[in-house]
């Protein structure tokens, strides 16, 4: 019972925080805008670790995070090997592979309005199907190794990072075009100078999506055949011998993994398009 | 129109004459296996030979079996044709042998999926919208959840479901419909939560101040002008939505054994090694994604002109 008051307090006490720091005149200062998301996340550790004491849950069923947190530390070594055969194997070489091919085909394409025309409606109806479900077919394909889990990321970063590429490439005005063109300028100066930098906000909004779907795809491929290491892998065989801490554990990498990976594109994005007015307000 | 329709056209076929182009060198191998079983004479006679071999020698030096690809049981790579034929036989084929529901039929997985699909967008769309309407209403949440709803885009629901199945199965909840749509729901609330606070926020100072001057009070503010003001954002991200619904539900069967539903075919197509039931499934998925995004763009073409936003 005391846990559940203990949770309760806390609740009502960063409530109040967050309430009284929003409505203070620092509201708008950035320690302001990082602590008080951070202040509810914690708030919500707290009630989950509350509810399970409280409750008396099974760790069998849902473990506490200061169990999990425990498990953590004590296999940060597998969760490393599992971190790097998935995430930097399978998910970030699959993402730079379909990023870039997508990028390509973009251009290519965009030199023809006729098969434009043709594959933006394609690629947005591609773009928004469950693409994971080819993850058997391409495991079969290439193997067991990290060889497969990147090749379904490659297919899943594919279509979006292109339809957003082509229509980005289409942002540019007349007036612009005409500017370069008394410039003098060529296709490839326009294309380096004002058409790619113009779909910059584009690109970066594929390459966010794709930033999400990259985990996806490495995760799902492992669970239909993968070698002994890897999230996916170890989430499965987790649950299925019931180490439940581990596999929260495994999940907290791939929060943090999946966090951290669409945080540093989001930072890159801010870097490459400050010009943006959506960057700028 | 038509010469967008000419272009996708277009775009299509060529897709589909990569695709039988690509057939003869995936499928090979299996054919060569399969006619040196049958005891013919391929080039490299064994196995072991043949997989030093690239597949365009193995094609040059036995074109006679390039053919016998085309028209494999277990293929590596199947044609068109055959999957057109497979998704007959599993929809159109049964409803007519009056056995719509058979546990073979990929019209009943379809709308084993489809419940969840339904049931998650349903969830979804609700959590959306009402956390729209609190981020709108108060900045404090503003602040605490919108980073939240960020990040939990960023983390890969599919590590999450094994376990959400087994917590709803420990807390007592009988069968995976439960799950499943609480996963789709999870892939489903984001876009729709943002969509909404985009609409609810794109009435102008001045629609604010003329409602102001009629003393309109906060209630009538928001049922009155941000509500509708926000239907087209609202109806553009339940497309995203209801597609994103649909990639959760299957998600939802992919890692968890389930066994029936569109995921779960493919996942049984994936151990019994039958590639066609994959591919057949695959693509009723598509048709099943294609489908229900038409019907939520009718819905807001008819709804919005009613309401005389669009012509």
């Amino acid at each position: 019972m005391s846990w559940l008051i203990i949770a309760l307090i806390f609740w009502l006490a960063a409530w109040a925080a967050n309430v009284a720091m929003v409505r203070s005149k620092w509201a708008d200062t950035t320690l302001v805008r990082y602590l008080v998301p951070i202040i509810f996340g914690l708030t919500l550790i707290v009630a989950w670790e509350a509810l399970v004491h409280a409750f008396n849950v099974s760790a069998a069923i849902l473990p506490a995070p200061s169990d999990v947190a425990e498990t953590f530390a004590k296999s940060t070594g597998m969760l490393w090997e599992d971190f790097k055969q998935t995430v930097l194997k399978g998910a970030l070489r699959g993402y730079f592979i379909g990023a870039a091919a997508a990028f390509l085909v973009a251009i290519l394409i965009d030199k023809s309005p006729f098969l434009t025309r043709g594959l933006l409606p394609i690629g947005n109806f591609v773009a928004a199907l469950p693409i994971v479900g080819v993850a058997p077919i391409l495991v079969s394909w290439f193997g067991f190794d990290w060889h497969s889990k990147a090749a379904v990321v490659v297919v899943m970063v594919f279509f979006p990072v292109l339809v957003n590429t082509v229509q980005g490439l289409r942002e540019t005005d007349a007036m612009m075009r005409d500017l370069m063109k008394t410039y003098a300028a060529g296709y490839f100066s326009t294309l380096i100078k004002l058409r790619i930098p113009a779909a910059m906000p584009f690109i970066f909004n594929g390459l966010k999506v794709a930033a999400t779907l990259a985990l996806i795809g490495a995760i799902v491929a492992e669970y239909f055949g993968s070698p002994t290491r890897g999230m996916g892998f170890r989430i499965s065989t987790g649950v299925g011998s019931l180490s439940i801490d581990l596999v929260w554990a495994e999940i907290a990498v791939a929060a943090l993994a999946g966090t951290a990976f669409y945080g540093a594109v989001a930072w890159i994005e801010k870097k490459v398009t400050f010009w943006h007015p959506s960057q700028r307000g | 129109m038509t010469k967008t329709a000419l272009s996708v056209l277009t775009v299509l076929a060529a897709i589909v004459v990569i695709w039988y182009l690509a057939v003869a060198p995936m499928n090979i191998r299996v054919a060569l296996d399969q006619a040196d079983r049958a005891g013919e004479t391929v080039t490299p006679e064994t196995p072991v030979e043949r997989r030093e071999v690239s597949s365009w020698t193995l094609m040059a030096k036995n074109s006679s079996h390039i053919a016998a690809g085309y028209d494999l049981d277990r293929p590596r790579l199947p044609t068109p044709t055959q999957v057109g034929k497979e998704l007959w036989k599993t929809t159109g084929a049964m409803v007519l042998k009056g056995r719509t529901w058979s546990k073979r039929s990929l019209i009943y997985h379809g709308w084993v999926t489809l419940q969840s699909t339904f049931w998650g967008f349903l969830l979804g769309t609700t959590i959306g919208i009402i956390g729209a309407i609190a981020i709108v209403q108060s900045r404090v949440i503003e602040m605490s959840v919108m980073p939240w709803a960020i990040i939990s885009q960023a983390v890969p629901i599919v590590a999450l479901a094994p376990m959400i199945i087994v917590l709803s199965s420990q807390v007592g909840i009988e069968g995976r419909g439960f799950p499943k749509a609480l996963i789709s729901s999870y892939l489903c609330f984001f876009p729709v939560l943002v969509g909404m606070v985009k609409g609810l926020r794109s009435p102008t100072g001045e629609q604010l101040d003329l409602l102001k001057t009629y003393s309109a009070s906060g209630v009538q503010r928001f049922l009155k002008l941000r509500l509708p003001a926000s239907l087209p954002y609202l109806f553009t991200s339940l497309k995203i939505g209801i597609a994103a619904a649909l990639v959760g539900a299957i998600v939802g069967e992919l890692p968890t054994g389930a066994i029936s539903g569109l995921g779960a075919r493919i996942l049984i197509g994936d151990q019994f090694g039958t590639p066609l039931a994959i591919w057949s499934a695959l693509f009723a998925a598509a048709i099943l994604a294609g489908v229900l995004v038409t019907l939520i763009d009718r819905t807001q073409h008819v709804l919005l002109r009613k309401m005389g936003m669009r012509s």
